[in-house]
This record gives C-alpha cells, sequence and structure tokens, in this order.
C-alpha cells in the first residue's frame, strides 16, 4: 500500500474513539487478578482469590460440568450447520433442484427474520417432540436456526467453484459425488473453516434458547452459568468473581478469533480470493 | 475411433439450437468445428462429449450408441477453453485424476503419468500447482490430463483463447503433433480460421445451427460453397462486389466499373444479379485484366503490405503484396486481377 498522507491522524482519531472500550477490558482483566479498596479505582492487592471457582465448586458450583456442556453444545452446532451448509449449499448452487427459486428465496427470508419471533412456535414443536428441557432439543433449535446463513454462506463459495472443473472431473470419469468431495470440497475449505469457527462461536455464547427452552434441565451452559453467578441476590455475589466467571467464559472465543481473523473476515467476501 | 452425429438435434428450452445435423468425422482424424460465436459449435462438442443431453437423433463412437451413455462412461477426453485444472492439487495428481478415479493401482499410475508426461514434455513440472504455472504449460497439463487415460475421442474446446499470440503459435503445432504421435481422433472448437486451417485434416464450418461445408482447409479456402464460408475464410477478408453480368462474359458493378468474369461464367446469360469475390491476393499480383484505381490505404504487415485500391466510381479493392515501399497513398495504380480465381455467388448465396 503506499502512503498518499500521513496516518497518525487517523490513529490518533480511532485511538481517542475505542479508547473506553479499550480502558473496560484492560480493567476487566486487572479486576480478576486483584483487589482494590472500596471507593478506589486503583488496585492495591494481587490475588488468585477470584479465580478460586475453577478448584473450588463450593464458591458458584462446579464450573467444569457446564464449560464441558458448552463445549459439547458448539461442537455439535459445528458438526451439524457444516454437514447441512456443505451439502445444501452446494445443492442450491450446483444442482438442478426443483423448488430452487423457492429454497433460495426462502433460505433469505429465514436468514432476516429474528429468531424470537419463532420462540412460542418452537417451544409447542419441542414440547411435542418431547425434547423440551433437553439439550439435544437446544441444539437442534440453534443449529437449524443457524442453517441459512449457513447454507447461503456456502453457495456463495460453491458459486466461486468455475464449472468446468466440475464438468473435467465428470470427463475424466468420476461420478458426482467424487467430483464433489474429491475437487470441489477442497476448493471451499476456506469457507468451511470459517462458517464452522462461527457457528462455534455462536454456540459458544448462546444464552437465549438455553436458558428458555431448557430452563429447568439438569444441565447448565456457560452463560446460563454465568447468570447465576451474576444475580446479586444470590448469597455468592460478587462482581471480581462475576468478572473472573465472564472473562474466563469469553476466554476461548477470544483465542478463535485471534487466531482465526483473517479467515473469518473472508466470510463477507463470498471467498474471494485476496 | 469413427465419431458420427445421425440427425443430432439439440433444443433448450423452446429454441432449437441444432437441427438434425449429421457429421462423420473419421478415425485418426482432426477435425475442426469453425464458426462465429453463437453457432452452435460448443453445443455439438458438449453434446459429444456428454455434458449435454440431446434431443434427438444418435451418436456414434465406432458403431457404439452412446446417445444416452452418461459422461463418465463415453471415454472421452476434454480439453476446456480455461483448462479447469484442479487447482488444490499438484500437476502430477491432477494427470493422475483420471486414473485414481478409475482405481489403477500406484504403479500402473505412476508409469502412466511419467510417459503421458513426457509426451507433452511436462516432465519436470509434474511436482507443481497448476497456479504456478504459465498459461502454455497449463494447455500441456490439460492436455496430458485429457490423454492420460487413453480416451477414444479428444474434445478440444477452443484451446488456444486464453493464450498470447506467440505461445499460440507454439501450442497449435504442440497439439497437433501430440494429435498425430497419439492417432487419436480430435474435434477442435473454434472460431478462429488460421488455427482451424493450420492444426485440421478437415474443417466443418457452423453458421447458425447448421454445417455449411465440411472439406479440407485448401478445397474449402479455394472452392467456398456460400458466400458466408468465402467471407469467413481469408485474412484480409474477401471483397464482395454485388453487380449483374453483362451477357458478354463481363460483370457489371453496382456502382458502373465493369469487370470480367471467370472464363467457366462467361456463358452467363445477361442481366443475371451475381455477387463477386475479389481475394486480396488475387488482385495486383498476376492475371490478364487491368483495373485502374487509386490507393486509398497502405497497411505495412513486415513481410506483406495490404493497400485499398479505390476504382473511379468508389468501389474499394483489397489487394496484398510482398512488402513494397514504392507506391504511397494517393497514388495512381494499374494492377492485374486475376479473373479466372474470381468467386461469384447467386442472389441465395450459393457459389456459381
Amino acid at each position: 500500500m503506499t502512503r498518499n498522507f500521513s496516518a497518525w491522524p487517523i490513529y490518533a482519531l480511532l485511538g481517542i474513539l475505542s479508547a473506553p472500550l479499550a480502558i473496560m477490558y484492560l480493567f476487566l482483566v486487572i479486576d480478576t487478578f486483584t483487589n482494590a479498596p472500596p471507593g478506589s479505582l486503583i488496585p492495591n492487592e494481587f490475588t488468585f482469590h477470584h479465580w478460586r471457582f475453577l478448584w473450588d465448586p463450593t464458591v458458584t458450583g462446579d464450573v467444569w460440568g457446564p464449560t464441558l456442556t458448552t463445549f459439547l453444545f458448539a461442537t455439535s452446532m459445528v458438526v451439524i450447520v457444516l454437514a447441512i451448509s456443505s451439502t445444501a449449499g452446494y445443492a442450491i448452487s450446483r444442482l438442478n433442484l426443483p423448488f430452487r427459486r423457492f429454497f433460495l428465496s426462502g433460505i433469505m427470508v429465514m436468514h432476516a427474520f429474528p429468531s424470537v419471533t419463532l420462540i412460542i412456535g418452537v417451544f409447542l414443536v419441542l414440547q411435542y417432540a418431547g425434547l423440551y428441557n433437553t439439550l439435544i432439543g437446544v441444539i437442534l433449535v440453534k443449529a437449524s436456526l443457524m442453517l441459512p446463513f449457513g447454507v447461503w454462506i456456502m453457495k456463495g463459495f460453491y458459486d466461486q467453484v468455475p464449472w468446468e472443473i466440475e464438468m473435467a472431473g465428470v470427463q475424466d470419469g468420476a461420478s458426482r459425488f467424487t467430483v464433489w468431495r474429491r475437487l470441489i470440497l477442497p476448493q471451499v475449505t476456506p469457507g468451511l473453516l470459517s462458517l464452522g469457527i462461527f457457528a462455534f462461536i455462536d454456540g459458544w455464547s448462546e444464552f437465549m434458547l438455553p436458558r428458555i427452552l431448557a430452563p429447568s434441565a439438569n444441565f447448565q451452559v456457560l452463560s446460563t452459568y454465568l447468570n447465576v453467578v451474576s444475580d446479586p441476590n444470590s448469597t455468592t455475589y460478587n462482581f471480581n468473581l462475576f468478572k473472573s466467571v465472564g472473562l474466563y467464559y469469553t476466554l476461548p472465543i477470544l483465542v478463535l478469533f485471534v487466531v482465526f481473523q483473517n479467515r473469518l473476515m473472508n466470510i463477507f467476501g463470498g471467498g474471494t480470493k485476496g | 475411433m469413427q465419431v458420427t452425429l445421425k440427425n443430432f438435434t439439440k433444443t433448450f428450452d423452446d429454441t432449437t439450437v441444432i437441427d438434425s445435423m449429421n457429421l462423420a468425422v473419421n478415425d485418426g482424424e482432426m477435425l475442426a468445428l469453425l464458426g462465429p460465436s453463437g453457432c452452435g459449435k460448443s453445443t455439438t462438442l458438449f453434446a459429444i462429449c456428454g455434458i449435454h443431453r440431446i434431443n434427438g437423433g444418435q451418436i456414434l463412437f465406432g458403431d457404439r450408441d452412446v446417445s444416452d451413455v452418461p459422461s463418465q462412461k463415453r471415454n472421452v477426453g476434454v480439453v476446456f477453453q480455461n483448462y479447469a485444472l484442479y487447482p488444490h492439487l499438484t500437476v502430477f495428481e491432477n494427470i493422475a485424476f483420471p486414473l485414481s478415479v478409475r482405481g489403477d493401482s500406484k504403479p500402473d499410475i505412476e508409469r502412466e503419468v511419467r510417459a503421458i508426461a513426457a509426451l507433452t514434455h511436462i516432465e519436470e513440472l509434474l511436482a507443481r500447482r497448476p497456479a504456478q504455472l504459465s498459461g502454455g504449460q497449463q494447455q500441456r497439463v490439460a492436455l496430458a490430463r485429457a490423454l492420460v487415460r487413453k480416451p477414444d475421442v479428444l474434445l478440444l474446446d477452443e484451446p488456444l483463447a486464453n493464450l498470447d499470440a506467440k505461445l499460440r503459435l507454439e501450442m497449435r503445432s504442440e497439439i497437433r503433433r501430440i494429435q498425430l504421435e497419439t492417432g487419436i481422433t480430435a474435434i477442435l472448437v473454434t472460431h478462429d480460421q488460421v488455427e482451424a486451417m493450420s492444426m485440421c485434416d478437415r474443417i466443418a464450418i457452423m453458421n447458425k445451427g447448421e454445417i455449411l461445408q465440411i472439406a479440407t482447409p485448401t478445397d474449402m479456402y479455394r472452392a467456398p460453397v456460400n458466400k458466408f464460408v468465402a467471407g469467413f475464410l481469408g485474412n484480409p477478408p474477401i471483397v464482395m462486389l454485388e453487380g449483374r453480368t453483362s451477357g458478354d462474359g463481363r460483370f457489371l458493378v453496382k456502382e458502373g466499373t465493369s469487370l470480367p468474369l471467370p472464363a467457366r461464367l462467361a456463358g452467363m446469360p445477361g442481366d443475371t444479379p451475381l455477387s463477386l469475390g475479389v481475394r486480396p491476393e488475387h488482385f495486383g499480383a498476376a492475371g490478364a485484366n487491368r483495373v485502374e484505381g487509386t490507393i486509398s490505404f497502405v497497411e505495412p504487415q513486415g513481410r506483406e503490405t495490404l493497400f485499398d485500391v479505390t476504382l473511379d466510381d468508389g468501389v474499394v479493392l483489397r489487394s496484398i503484396q510482398p512488402a513494397r515501399d514504392d507506391v504511397v497513398f494517393g497514388q495512381k495504380v494499374v494492377w492485374p486481377l486475376d479473373a479466372e480465381k474470381l468467386l461469384a455467388f447467386d442472389v441465395s448465396g450459393r457459389a456459381v
């Protein structure tokens, strides 16, 4: 990139604008490791006391159970969303389906639909199917709400793969399935990767659906766990503890994002190569 | 393997693109399907390889009717215009793909790929990926991949269109060499007359879904069956003059000039409307008749020089001659016209 003007005014402006956010995050991290005297922001004591929930289940209840459940939840999301989006996206992009236009517009509408408005219907369906208050039920609902997005994104990636490659594969004697698996799928891996990460993050951070669709279940995910910790009426209420649990909950997402941020940006370009 | 199309018909929705076409490609022959874009030549190619399902007629490979055989089982090698190499595989894996799909053993694949790479001169590229190859190299890889499982027919869809001029020249002779060495029956689709004429044994020229003429390049150039063929072949193109016969062996151009008719047409009754085609090499070189005019355009092309000569009544004839700079713009010239080589077409465009 060439520089036609000096960049520092822009950095300064952006720095000032994002300072509140940065300071907030900074204090989030500092507060989990320190204690400050009442009425002051400046900490005067370093401590691991607020992280004791990791090894002491008496503080807020067991944290590893919810962690495992959340991980299971997010991973199931990845598996379901990837499996269905990679095949459905291909079908919509390439196959001469009956009602293809209907599917396409259906996906668009579903994509734009606020999921909250569906919650009563979803509740009834789950109740009827006997999946209310179960982890599987929540996973299925969350995954299906994400599918329109996933299918649409994957369709975009498949659209970028030239037709000729597919025709060449068929001419080389491969079945349509082999062509898809060995020739087309490897070319949409950037899409699969970023969609997978999105699905994971989305599953990891989901709060509303477990809360509403499994309120009295015998499992907790980290978001609902955090909700319990943050209840000001509870006997364990402690602001720094709440922050520590929150930070613990956010960490995997931060790590994922830092590691894969370039890949994630790529999803909005529809897979165009930079 | 001989390829035969019998009453081949192809429609897209309600439009009939090709209506009962017949074509026979001889064993070991390289045939060009030549025509302007939209004439149905690629459609024909894709029907032969099975990408398009045909709506009527038959496609035969030898005696085998393949009309309803899926692409995978037709054993046809195709080189696409953009080569369609698999970008995530190395050159070796690209070429090996058809064999590995067929389930050949590892040593067999290794041997076959090496052999075909030697034929197409790409042995040292086998470890690279398509993105690391030049256009000409990609072309060679595409050719190797199409040939590696010894197909009955090789189809080439505008294989040279994406190459620059110099590479095009090189690949033209390379493709021909490989075709001759393997003795494979090949069909080349192109809109470039030079490619068709220089690479192929015979040309089938197409327009609007119809084959107008099938002939060897020289025959087609010398004796085109109609005006379209005459105009399509030849660069710089033929000049068409509209007019009528005079009845005494001459031809009166609409604008007024009188030109001689070839001897074979001298007996034509007077006042017959005709189009007379004058190829640039038949004006200004040799011949018994003299035509006078003014040089109105000079285009030096190095080895040759192209002239436009405007006759007194405004008719423009084109002449191509070995490079000369003794004639300049605006100069009056009297040049010979080889009347025997002129082409004549009746009102419907058919050659007479």
